[in-house]
């Protein structure tokens, strides 16, 4: 269910221009809101884009949150890359490692 | 009237939004291609656009996901994304409420839709009418077709909407065009992204362009996650019109891998008799 949570903050920031003011100008009083995981309340506050995505949030959530979040599309690319290094492979969802993934 | 333009063509947010990291010579290929397509639509002289996409989340949410919505809003507006980011200033988009109320009408007989009169539009639906209708001037009727939150709607209840839809559009008055976005193979939003399993394009994009209907419907999603990544089950969208352009066959006018595109990049028309 807290996977859930987080990609629905993070859906709902991508398309939403009020909520993304509020979480600009205090991002707490937006977290609160939302039942997250300490994890995933790091991850959203940092933000770290590695983390979420091994995660398992799904990329195409992922993708414009990092752009919105001021990440160059290289960048972007290798804050995924840096979090498989750092946390492992991707934990669930239709982005996890698996055989047809090289 | 019924269907007067049909074809196909990619969405990937780096069409636009990279487009100085392509190679010039491929790319301009490839915009001229768009404006290709662009002239055939507009010389069909259709009264309305149908896009057929496949969102990322810019209005559907595993909240309440629905298989197929069809947009019945009198206006839609996007990008959702950053303007710099995607390359594509924000847009209002005229839609065309009533021809949707009677399209959508004639399709409940036989398919199970959603509708909304609400939609903002993602880099799913912009790029292409960046390209297709750069003055946003042509009424828009959005169409998704869920590709992104699985469990995902079966190829061949894709294939059916898609029949559907052109029983709807024969029975109207107006003329009405329509363009499927979607994949192929791609890895896109992925450590992997730039991956383009260009062997694969190629054979769907011949049994898509002959209307081979079981060669497309026989695609299983997991032997197209493994060989066309995640973003090819946005085959949806271009089997959807296959259905809808049932018995005709189509012309390629471009392919070609693009991998800071993340996509192999693709324009297609078919041929409506």
């Amino acid at each position: 269910m807290s996977l859930y949570s987080v990609q629905k903050l993070i859906y709902q920031l991508n398309r939403e221009p009020a909520l993304r003011a509020r979480h600009n100008a205090d991002i707490e009083s937006v977290l609160a809101e939302y039942e997250l995981t300490d994890e995933e309340r790091q991850a959203i506050r940092e933000p770290d884009i590695g983390l979420l995505y091994v995660m398992g949030v799904n990329g195409q959530l992922l993708m414009h949150y990092a752009a919105l979040r001021g990440y160059e599309w290289t960048q972007y690319i290798e804050a995924m890359k840096a979090g498989e290094r750092k946390y492992g492979p991707v934990r669930t969802g239709l982005y996890s490692r698996a055989e047809g993934r090289k | 009237m019924s269907l007067v333009f049909a074809g196909v063509c990619s969405h990937a947010p780096g069409i636009t939004g990279r487009s100085e990291r392509a190679d010039p010579a491929v790319r301009d290929a490839f915009y001229a291609s768009f404006d290709r397509m662009r002239q055939a639509l507009e010389a069909s002289k259709p009264d309305a656009l149908i896009v057929i996409g496949a969102e990322h989340f810019a209005n559907f949410f595993m909240n309440n996901m629905p298989s197929l919505c069809v947009g019945m809003g009198d206006v839609y507006e996007g990008p959702i994304e950053d303007e710099a980011w995607l390359g594509i200033k924000h847009h209002r988009v005229a839609g065309a409420p009533e021809l949707s109320r009677r399209l959508i009408e004639d399709m409940m007989q036989d398919v199970d839709l959603a509708y909304a009169q609400e939609w903002k539009f993602d880099h799913g639906i912009m790029v292409p009418l960046n390209f297709l209708t750069p003055r946003y001037d042509l009424p828009v009727i959005p169409v998704n077709i869920n590709c992104q939150g699985p469990p995902l709607i079966p190829l061949k209840r894709c294939y059916e909407f898609g029949r559907a839809l052109r029983r709807a559009c024969d029975r109207a008055p107006e003329r009405i065009a329509l363009v499927g976005t979607g994949g192929i193979s791609h890895w896109p939003a992925t450590p992997d992204s730039g991956k383009i399993n260009e062997p694969w394009d190629r054979a769907f994009l011949e049994r898509f362009l002959n209307g081979k209907r079981e060669e497309l419907l026989a695609y299983r999603d997991d032997e197209t996650w493994r060989e066309a990544g995640q973003g090819g089950f946005e085959i949806r969208t271009f089997i959807a019109v296959s259905g809808a352009t049932e018995g005709c066959t189509g012309e390629l006018w471009f392919y070609a891998p693009i991998p800071i595109f993340a996509v192999g990049c693709t324009v297609a028309v078919m041929n409506l008799s």
